[in-house]
């Protein structure tokens, strides 16, 4: 039931991009078509599962028996860029069709802020492995929600006749603005669900 | 190249919020009221001058294959010393900005410098760039937040002068920083014409 909730909460309520600001940079740059969106969708979604849980076993087993808690910032990010490296190196080896789908979006994930926001989130959270590994896996899905449905408007929105001013960045950002209002309308639902599980 | 003309290129020409359009999640998140907004732009521009001082001075130093990663130790440095600081000395501007503290690490704004000038410019040059920058990028969040908190709480740096009946709360939550800076944009476009 927890697991529910977190995964409701995380995808709907308080999505990683219209609600919490993580990841704008694809969201805004990554979205003029479906097919790339759910590539980049995809690639996140691996590379944030995998990051949370090596950062949270880092964490748990080497930093904070070591009282080097205030070493999380360099820690994460060196070992989410390592990361994502790697992730490239065997995917070039074992699933060259992957690596073709997946490969020109790797190198843009080390700077994508919602990879190194959720590692630091469910520390902030005290999560356990668990726990953690669902949020990172419900806050990808929310990402690729997210960013997938952003990407239809925007192929729309290229055969509109838009005013002068509001040409490029302006316009994609008050499309972004309006999504985020319909998001906000599940908000309330996730301590709805809490009440119906009967959890605190 | 003057000084002068780097801050002013920073400030304008090469505006990281309104022009290059980097950084957009503190930019969006934490511009909830003029003082936050400001205070954000001044915590990135300290690590951007830093960071930028420093590559410059070790650019001849670390070779062209790990230079990224080496770019990123050292902006992660900076980050977790201006985290210790403001933990220890501005605990209202932690509470403030959250997450975003750490996350100046992964902020585009500063490795895109590191890479387009620092890498390339004297140190005292880079310091400028990184003077320059990190004030355009103080200037837009601080009119962002200055914006949204006149229509969201009817208040300017907390002081409030339009009655709590008159507020307009959207602008405040999250779909309004999306449509608030949209309308910026669209109305930097128009004056540059």
């Amino acid at each position: 039931m927890e697991y529910i909730l977190i995964f409701i909460s995380a995808i709907f309520v308080n999505n990683i991009v219209l609600a919490q600001f993580l990841g704008i940079c694809p969201f805004l740059g990554v979205s003029k078509k479906i097919g790339t969106s759910l590539g980049m969708s995809a690639a996140v979604a691996f590379v944030m599962v995998l990051a949370t849980l090596v950062t949270w076993l880092v964490q748990t087993y080497a930093l904070v028996p070591a009282h080097l808690e205030y070493m999380q910032t360099i820690v994460y990010i060196l070992v989410i860029a390592s990361l994502v490296q790697m992730v490239e190196i065997i995917l070039k080896k074992l699933s060259p069709a992957l690596y073709q789908a997946l490969g020109i979006f790797l190198p843009l994930i080390t700077t994508n802020c919602a990879v190194l926001g959720v590692a630091i989130l469910v520390i902030q959270k005290e999560m356990n492995l668990g726990q953690s590994l669902v949020y990172a896996l419900s806050t990808a899905i929310g990402f690729g929600l997210a960013l997938t449905v952003f990407a239809a408007i925007r192929e729309q929105l290229e055969m509109t006749d838009i005013p002068k001013g509001m040409r490029g960045m302006a316009i994609v950002l008050v499309t972004a603005g309006l999504l985020s209002l319909a998001f906000m309308g599940f908000s309330g639902v996730d301590s709805g669900l809490r009440g119906l599980f009967g959890i605190e | 190249m003057s000084y002068l003309n780097i801050i002013k290129n920073g400030i304008i020409k090469d505006n990281p919020t309104f022009v290059l359009m980097l950084g957009m999640c503190p930019t969006l998140a934490t511009t909830t009221s003029a003082s936050n907004g400001m205070a954000m732009g001044l915590a990135t521009m300290a690590v951007l001058i830093c960071t930028n001082v420093v590559i410059s001075c070790i650019k001849n130093l670390t070779p062209d294959k790990v230079r990224i990663p080496v770019f990123i130790v050292v902006i992660a440095a900076f980050v977790t010393l201006l985290q210790m600081v403001i933990k220890a000395y501005l605990p209202d501007v932690d509470k403030a900005l959250g997450l975003f503290i750490p996350l100046i690490v992964v902020n585009c704004i500063i490795l895109g410098r590191a890479e387009a000038f620092a890498a390339r410019n004297t140190p005292l040059a880079s310091l400028f760039d990184g003077l320059g920058i990190g004030l355009g990028f103080t200037l837009a969040l601080t009119l962002l937040g200055m914006v949204r908190e006149v229509l969201g709480s009817g208040a300017i740096f907390g002081w409030t002068f339009i009655p709590e009946n008159y507020n307009i709360l959207f602008f405040v939550l999250a779909p309004g920083a999306f449509i608030t800076l949209g309308y910026l944009i669209a109305i930097v476009n128009k004056l540059k014409k």
